[in-house]
């Protein structure tokens, strides 16, 4: 409540004159590097608001006098990044995509802007080591179910696997052999015994005895009667270790009972033919690439991923 | 008798219509909170018809000095146990979810535990329950000494502290049962936002009341500070929180705002929270605490009024700087940029005056653990106000926005400023409030600053690491120009970052433990018997006059 001012003997500074509480306030001046650096900001500041737009307007808001907007820099940004890559993507739908691979220059450019947008539109289901999932396939080995050439890769991509809305789309269904009463409970065991010895993972036994005489009623059209599957069906490959929903008895089972259907978009509605080129040629760079059917061959004979 | 009879026929009252609204309920949270409310409301209703003395009760429990008649102490006493409670909860919290992001499955698999609804009971465990409490409890103590004047309204500062904490309770469950209206550091949804506005005009009427009937001539600094903390809080909250309620017997409403404007909105709400809640209220708690522990005078009675103004005039304008890059208009990044920057000097005028206040007794940083304490504080506060405006440039914003740096920014001012002058505040209250001669342990005091320096240093340092690895990771393009790395890549990269983090987490919240022990101890009225934090060496061989010496002659 004293109001009566001093000299701080500590710092020879006088002192305002009121005291709270036993708080007294010293009348030092501002620093002067603290006003100064302050008063800095504010021309800035000032100098920044002309410069760039600022003050909102009845319907609009002062420009700047720089003309700058986020827009337009980003455009800019935009084009030319679009103008740096353009020759590339022009170069990579002149020609089919056989020849365009075979350019050592175009490949690497393809498969590097592929790995990039493999990192964007494909990790979420493929996995960024594009390793796959359960019901999601490994692109990284030479089990396809649809075709690993250049070509049988780009028309996966383009028109996708199952989209009902496309006519031209990768498509098959196997049939619900147990939920539609094709097969009994005790038969489905059977087939899954035979399936099983013919991927080498049981010893032949009077069920898959049993089985292989249905398998050879109900199977062998789609998956072939030596179980190598059929790659214009995308029926996979039966005889080999690798499954897309597994070998186990229980997984085979819930196939063979309730049929599978693996889904993948058509990206063609979604990518640029550029960047689907550039996909195609990264996924086929991945380990199990083929190479392109002479003109007299058909691909039925290829190995095929176990789907269903 | 008839005023008792009115008074316990209301409370009978407000829990039936609490329990019809929870019956009526449109939803299951909904009919969980009307239930704790009907609870409280019979709780306050025994409290008012019984003839125990629930004040000595609860004087007993807490081994509270009785009421000499000067100050009214009692509600700062709750405050500052309900400051420590919180705090804990808020750090165990943070821990948790620190390791969560670190150890996935942790999120244990149940909707009540995941990250997503883990992440506002912490951040407003710590901001609102923590902080709030410690700025209530902090803003009643200072400016009944400052003003020379008991508390004004004391009814109404007990309705205070029991509402606060009942606002907290419905916050926090709420945040578990998934009760969100999506606003960061806003969350509560409309009725809850209703019974917070009803507490804090009340507490602005008691300091404001207190103000009012002060016996000083002047209103002291901190008293400035905590006034704009106070008004300008109520004016976010009230234009933040305009919703439109889907039911009035519903938790779901909906923003008055839409798009672009929401977004606008609730970071001017934001921005504002840190800058009146953090910033404005802990400077009143600062420009007390420093001065009375130094025991010296402020340093600039100028400095103070001009970084005061300037900080109030320039705060509210920074929020857009949140929305850099985004579809706000270029007008409003403009001005929340260059405001942001501006605001440097104003920030760090508050630090000097901390700073420069200890001119003339420096030598207590090496002896007084509590003004160690503050210096940190002060320094935190200093380094984050510059890092802020910085990041609020568009270029550093370009690179760390959406990532943990602006983690590690804010708990750098969270854990450093905000904690460490809380706690050294606390540290200088309790002995006071409880009539005790010290405190229990200065040693543990001393551990307590350096377990919680090494934790925010941890914290803050990998958060830094990770927040530039993340920006740069982001945008990194090879030769050919197409991005390098997928989100997911960055995220797994961040593991080592978040394993220290929640290291310095755990080192902080140890540092918290050691606080609540040596508080307990001090209320239960233990000394520690320790050797002094420095003796000053003493030799008395030497301590005399020398004999048969001539007297010394001064020289010309």
């Amino acid at each position: 409540m004293s109001e009566h001012k001093y000299v701080d003997k500590a710092t020879g500074t006088e002192t305002v004159g009121h005291e709270w509480d036993g708080i007294v306030e010293l009348d030092t001046p501002m620093p002067r590097w603290w006003v100064w650096t302050f008063y800095a900001t504010i021309v800035w500041g000032i100098a920044y608001m002309i410069l760039y737009p600022a003050w909102p307007l009845v319907n609009s808001a002062t420009e700047g006098v720089l003309g700058w907007t986020s827009r337009g820099e980003l455009q800019k940004e935009m084009s030319a990044r679009e103008q740096q890559l353009e020759p590339i993507r022009a170069a990579l739908v002149a020609n089919d995509i056989n020849s365009v691979a075979a350019n050592e220059n175009l490949r690497n450019q393809a498969i590097n802007g592929g790995a990039s947008a493999f990192k964007v539109h494909c990790v979420q289901c493929h996995g960024s080591g594009a390793s796959g999932f359960k019901g999601y396939p490994n692109l990284n080995d030479d089990d396809w179910l649809w075709g690993g050439d250049l070509e049988a890769i780009e028309y996966t991509l383009v028109h996708g696997i199952r989209q009902p809305d496309h006519p031209d789309t990768r498509f098959s269904q196997m049939p619900a052999f147990g939920r539609d009463g094709i097969l009994q409970p005790n038969e489905i065991q059977d087939v899954v015994s035979y399936v099983r010895t013919i991927s080498g993972d049981e010893r032949p036994s009077p069920a898959s005895e049993r089985g292989a005489v249905l398998y050879e009623a109900n199977c062998t059209i789609c998956h072939g009667a030596d179980g190598k599957g059929d790659r214009f069906q995308g029926a996979p490959n039966l005889t080999d270790r690798i499954a897309l929903y597994g070998r186990d008895r229980a997984s085979l089972t819930e196939t063979i009972t309730n049929s599978r259907y693996g889904v993948m978009p058509r990206w063609s509605e979604r990518l640029d033919p550029a960047t689907i080129r550039m996909l195609a040629i990264y996924v086929h760079s991945l380990g199990g690439g083929e190479a392109a059917p002479q003109p007299d061959e058909t691909a039925e004979t290829g190995t095929g991923d176990e789907q269903s | 008798m008839d005023t008792l009879l009115m008074k316990a026929g209301g409370w009978l009252v407000l829990a039936f219509v609490a329990f019809a609204a929870m019956v009526l309920a449109a939803d299951s949270g909904f009919a969980f909170h009307m239930a704790i409310i009907a609870i409280a409301c019979l709780i306050t209703l025994w409290v008012t018809i019984s003839k125990a003395d629930y004040v000595a009760i609860g004087r007993g429990i807490l081994k509270a000095p009785p009421d000499q008649g000067l100050y009214d102490d009692d509600p700062i006493r709750w405050g500052v146990i309900a400051t420590i409670f919180w705090g804990m909860a808020g750090f165990l919290a943070g821990l948790y979810i620190a390791l969560q992001l670190a150890f996935p499955v942790l999120n244990l698999g149940f909707e009540y535990t995941t990250f997503g609804r883990l992440r506002p009971l912490h951040t407003s465990a710590v901001i609102f329950a923590f902080g709030g409490n410690a700025l209530i409890a902090t803003s009643y103590y200072i400016v009944q000494r400052t003003c020379r004047a008991r508390l004004a309204f004391p009814g109404l500062a007990r309705f205070v502290f029991w509402g606060y904490q009942l606002f907290i309770v419905l916050a926090a469950t709420g945040y578990l049962l998934g009760i969100t209206q999506s606003k960061e550091y806003a969350e509560p949804e409309w009725y809850v936002d209703l019974w917070l506005t009803i507490v804090w005009v009340s507490y602005a009427a008691v300091f404001i009341g207190t103000i009012a009937k002060r016996s000083e001539p002047h209103i002291y600094v901190a008293n400035w500070f905590f006034l704009a903390f106070i008004l300008t809080v109520a004016m976010l909250h009230l234009v933040n929180g305009l919703t439109m309620p889907v039911s009035l017997l519903g938790a779901k409403s909906y923003s008055a705002f839409a798009g672009v404007q929401d977004a606008l909105t609730q970071w001017w709400y934001g921005h504002n929270a840190v800058g009146f809640f953090l910033t404005a209220g802990f400077l009143g708690m600062m420009y007390y605490f420093v001065p009375k522990q130094a025991e010296r005078p402020v340093y600039s009675y100028r400095l103070s009024i001009i970084h005061f103004w300037s900080l109030i005039f320039l705060y509210i304008w920074a929020g857009p700087h949140h929305l850099h890059y985004t579809a706000l208009p270029d007008w409003a990044q403009t001005l929340g940029m260059v405001f942001s920057i501006i605001l440097w000097m104003p920030s760090w005028g508050g630090m000097i005056n901390g700073l420069m206040t200890l001119n003339g007794a420096w030598e207590k940083i090496r002896t007084d653990p509590i003004i160690r304490m503050m210096v940190l504080s002060l320094a935190f506060y200093g380094m984050s106000t510059f890092e802020g405006p910085m990041m609020s440039i568009k270029a550093v914003n370009s690179l760390s926005h959406y990532t943990d740096w602006t983690i590690g920014h804010v708990h750098s001012g969270a854990l450093g400023w905000n904690g460490m002058i809380t706690f050294a505040a606390i540290y200088y209250l309790v002995p006071r409030l409880w009539g005790k001669q010290r405190l229990y342990s200065l040693r543990m005091i001393n551990w307590h600053f350096w377990l919680a320096t090494m934790g925010i240093v941890l914290y803050a340092a990998s958060m830094w690491v990770a927040g530039i690895m993340q920006g740069l990771l982001w945008r990194e393009y090879g030769d050919d120009g197409y991005l390098v790395y997928s989100f997911s890549e960055v995220v797994s990269a961040m593991l080592p970052m978040y394993l220290i983090r929640a290291v310095g987490g755990l080192l902080y919240l140890a540092g918290a433990c050691v606080l609540v022990y040596n508080v307990w101890m001090t209320i239960a009225g233990h000394q520690r018997d320790e050797k002094p934090m420095t003796e000053t060496p003493h030799d008395p061989e030497a301590d005399k006059p020398l004999a048969g010496q001539p007297a010394a002659v001064p020289a010309e």
